[in-house]
């Protein structure tokens, strides 16, 4: 009997961190791993009284019948996630594979671009245009050196690898918007560019290719609920037209996305996200447990963007 | 059951309708507590007394699941509320529910003979009675059933599915109700708040299908986790029944739609009532608090959303809607629950734009005025802007419960075949262009109610036991059958060998 909704949740498998707000789940739920296409998304609720939470697919693999999600520690989920997703645990709610599949064929060369938690679900895709015969450029960008993850498996599937790093102490010194433009310079026959990362990034990806014509394809990950197309919080604005991005994205044109109308949006709940966090913070100090506090001034705390890591990156 | 002494007239029932117990505006304004309290013993048995128990009752044809309201109500006048419970559940699973939300002025009491004199006999709230007793009593009619051995799939647990989970699992069939979300009942968890429909009954009312041996699978999103297509090919199910609702909701389509502070009825209702918003923050998911709200529409999911809102602790609540009172949707006791709590309705007002407080949040709604013209397509009159008439308001939340559109999830990943406006194609029996694959509720109609889903679930089960050759001995299906041959019924499948025996 098909059995898509495990009594005891879903089982996490594995686990690793690549830095102290970025970590990664394996889940085991073989269905999923079968359906799922580069680009799509899942909801996660960590347990029963949660949130539901989007996070893209970063990797799949249909023969161990698990899928990866990578978190970034943000807000009050995520960072609880980062306390309490261990090996073993499982996570209360998990559905998908979630939007439309990125078309991966009838491309000869493409550009992969992945900024900072973007580099993860870029990943899969990458490896769906090499495994469709392109040539694929990768061009991920990170803070610095000790952010870096997942380039030698971006090695694999890459024919070219541009790492940037904003201090330039791994790879060139830049923005992935710099890599591009390397990219670009060095071929002049790129059929299309796919960016994933935080709503400015691939703003700035896609206002650097807008002169060469370019496609350039964006993933974007707007506040959502149910992620089936029915509360319409995640609607975005592309072109003339109202999207939503759980059905009928979340891969949109980059050069048509309005990102100003999406970056307010992602800011609706912030003051209720800061409460929450402080909240928790709170208890978990009380409880003589060690949370992930914010340093002073950052930004990031009261900001529900999953990919602060890479403002600008 | 024990025949009425004597026939009853219109003269000797009990003239008043009898009134139900509500918590006063004042004090159910703060909390989700259920406004209708329902009837007590007394009260039922003295509200059953004033059915007439037609020979020929229009309430059982007024019902779109033809529950044999009579013979129900007969049976609560003599006391016997198991006898009750039996007659109500034969057509219909969901007592609990459906005397709580069906738009029953409408249906059944809309042509109650009593309602020609004076008032209708108020059958929701019999229904109503009829099935938290049986909840109270932990009764459930749980039938002698023989498995046929065949694998049913049902797509949304909502309404429409539940009514043709149980029917398929009262002819034998294995079923598996799939829901996208984490917690099954669709809209009855997600969209109609406590206050008219706690939890807790939804809960009762799936219970009662999992003894029937239906099984329930959360978190999966058909269409993207397998399809339509693989349920039948791979997965083995010989029948599969859509029941997925209209999702995707209309956009106002007006300048500043996009503001913060502007969403639809259904994140609204969504956050607050399956993801417990209200209770933030003991639960995770927050919700966009307003001290002035607007809703937009009047509908019943719009009057939800007032009615929310005023729970929230809005300091006002208006509600706009572009007709005039006569055509508003909503059911009239919650336009009226909702003005008891404070609602201030504005009739033949349309929003024009929404205006920014240059932050991106919502300051106020400019409006206009309008005129009824000419009948529309609907029959109803057409409301036309008068000229001139546009007017702003001060508003911090706008929320929108204009309609849906079809949700284009199946479509996107089947090859079923699809009507001009997106919804799912059937035929007359709810069959869809699949062999073996029928759909229902609103995701083949568009919005509609809560009954007309579970009629329409009912209805595909009746054809899918045809489908599967499943013999058909369900109350309805016998009392609906074409004619009988020397009592037996034509439907039958094995007719041609009782009459040669």
């Amino acid at each position: 009997m098909i059995e898509t909704s495990p009594a005891g949740g879903f089982k996490i498998l594995a686990r690793e961190d690549f830095s102290d707000v970025t970590y990664s789940l394996v889940v085991h739920h073989p269905l999923m791993a079968r359906a799922a296409q580069p680009g799509q998304f899942v909801i996660v609720m960590s347990h029963e009284t949660g949130e539901r939470i989007p996070l893209t697919i970063a990797d799949f693999n249909r023969k161990k019948g698990t899928v990866t999600l990578v978190v970034q520690a943000v807000g009050k989920s995520t960072k609880e996630m980062q306390q309490t997703c261990k090996p073993g645990t499982s996570l209360y709610g998990l559905v998908g594979p979630m939007g439309v599949p990125s078309p991966l064929t009838g491309k000869k060369k493409v550009v992969c671009v992945g900024g900072g938690l973007g580099v993860a679900p870029i990943y899969p895709q990458a490896r769906g245009f090499k495994e469709n015969g392109a040539y694929v450029i990768g061009v991920l960008g990170f803070r610095n050196k000790n952010l870096v993850f997942w380039a030698e498996k971006f090695r694999e599937v890459c024919d070219e690898l541009i790492l940037c790093t904003d201090d330039g102490s791994a790879g060139m010194k830049g923005f992935v918007s710099d890599g591009i433009k390397v990219a670009i310079q060095g071929h002049k026959d790129i059929d299309e560019v796919v960016a994933i990362g935080p709503p400015i990034m691939m703003k700035a990806c896609a206002e650097t290719t807008r002169p060469f014509g370019i496609k350039t394809i964006v993933s974007l990950n707007p506040i959502m609920v149910d992620g089936t197309g029915m509360c319409g919080g995640c609607r975005v604005k592309i072109g003339n037209e109202v999207k939503f991005a759980c059905v009928d994205g979340p891969d949109f044109d980059g050069h048509k996305v309005d990102f100003a109308d999406l970056m307010t949006r992602l800011k609706r709940y912030a003051e209720e996200e800061k409460a929450a966090l402080d909240r928790w913070s709170d208890n978990c100090r009380m409880m003589m447990q060690a949370p992930v506090l914010p340093k002073d001034g950052e930004e990031a705390v009261a900001m529900p963007d999953p990919f602060e890591e890479t403002l600008g990156g | 059951m024990a025949k009425a002494a004597k026939k009853k007239t219109i003269r000797s029932i009990p003239q008043q309708r009898t009134p139900v117990k509500e918590l006063e505006p004042k004090v159910r304004v703060k909390n989700f507590e259920e406004v209708n309290c329902g009837y007590s013993l007394s009260e039922a048995m003295n509200e059953a007394e004033r059915c007439l128990l037609c020979p020929e009752p229009g309430c059982i044809a007024g019902c779109p699941v033809n529950i044999n309201i009579p013979k129900f109500i007969e049976a609560i006048a003599a006391k016997d509320l198991r006898g009750a419970y039996d007659v109500i559940t034969a057509s219909n699973l969901l007592a609990s529910v459906c005397g709580r939300v069906c738009p029953q002025e409408t249906q059944c009491e809309g042509v109650c003979v009593v309602g020609e004199t004076l008032e209708p006999v108020a059958i929701g709230r019999l229904e109503r009675f009829v099935g938290d007793n049986a909840i109270r009593e932990k009764w459930s009619n749980i039938p002698y059933i023989e498995s046929t051995g065949f694998k049913i799939g049902i797509v949304g647990s909502g309404p429409a599915g539940m009514a043709c989970a149980a029917d398929m699992a009262k002819a034998g069939c294995e079923v598996t109700v799939f829901e996208a979300f984490h917690q099954a009942g669709g809209v009855l968890k997600y969209g109609i708040p406590d206050f008219r429909l706690p939890n807790s009954v939804v809960d009762a009312e799936i219970e009662n299908l999992r003894k029937l041996g239906v099984k329930f699978e959360c978190n999966t999103l058909v269409g993207r986790l397998f399809t339509i297509e693989q349920m039948r090919n791979e997965l083995g199910f010989d029948a599969v029944f859509i029941g997925t609702g209209a999702g995707y909701p209309s956009m106002l389509g007006i300048p500043g739609d996009s503001l913060n502070g502007v969403l639809s009825a259904n994140e609204l209702l969504t956050r607050c009532n399956l993801m417990r918003a209200k209770e933030f923050p003991n639960y995770d998911t927050p919700i966009p608090l307003g001290k002035r709200v607007a809703v937009i529409g009047a509908g019943n999911t719009a009057m939800d959303a007032t009615r929310v809102s005023v729970r929230l602790g809005a300091e006002k609540v208006y509600c706009t809607y572009r007709r005039s009172r006569a055509e508003c949707p909503a059911r009239v006791e919650e336009v009226h629950h909702a003005e008891q709590e404070g609602v201030e309705f504005h009739w033949l007002t349309a929003p024009v734009e929404v205006l920014d407080d240059g932050k991106g949040n919502v300051r106020a709604m400019r409006c206009i005025r309008m005129e009824l013209g000419e009948p529309d397509d609907s029959g109803r009159r057409r409301p036309v802007p008068v000229k001139g008439s546009e007017f702003e308001f001060e508003c911090d939340q706008i929320v929108f419960a204009i309609g849906t559109n079809a949700n284009p999830i199946i479509g996107q990943t089947s090859h079923l075949k699809l009507n001009k406006r997106g919804y799912i194609a059937t035929d007359d029996n709810l069959a869809t262009s699949m062999a073996g694959v029928y759909a229902g509720g609103d995701i083949v109609t568009g919005a509609a109610t809560v009954i007309e889903a579970m009629g329409a679930g009912r209805k595909a089960a009746r054809n899918m036991k045809a489908y599967l050759k499943i013999r058909d001995s369900s109350d309805d299906a016998v009392g609906k059958s074409a004619g009988t041959f020397f009592g037996i019924d034509l439907r039958e499948q094995n007719f041609a060998r009782i009459r040669a025996a």
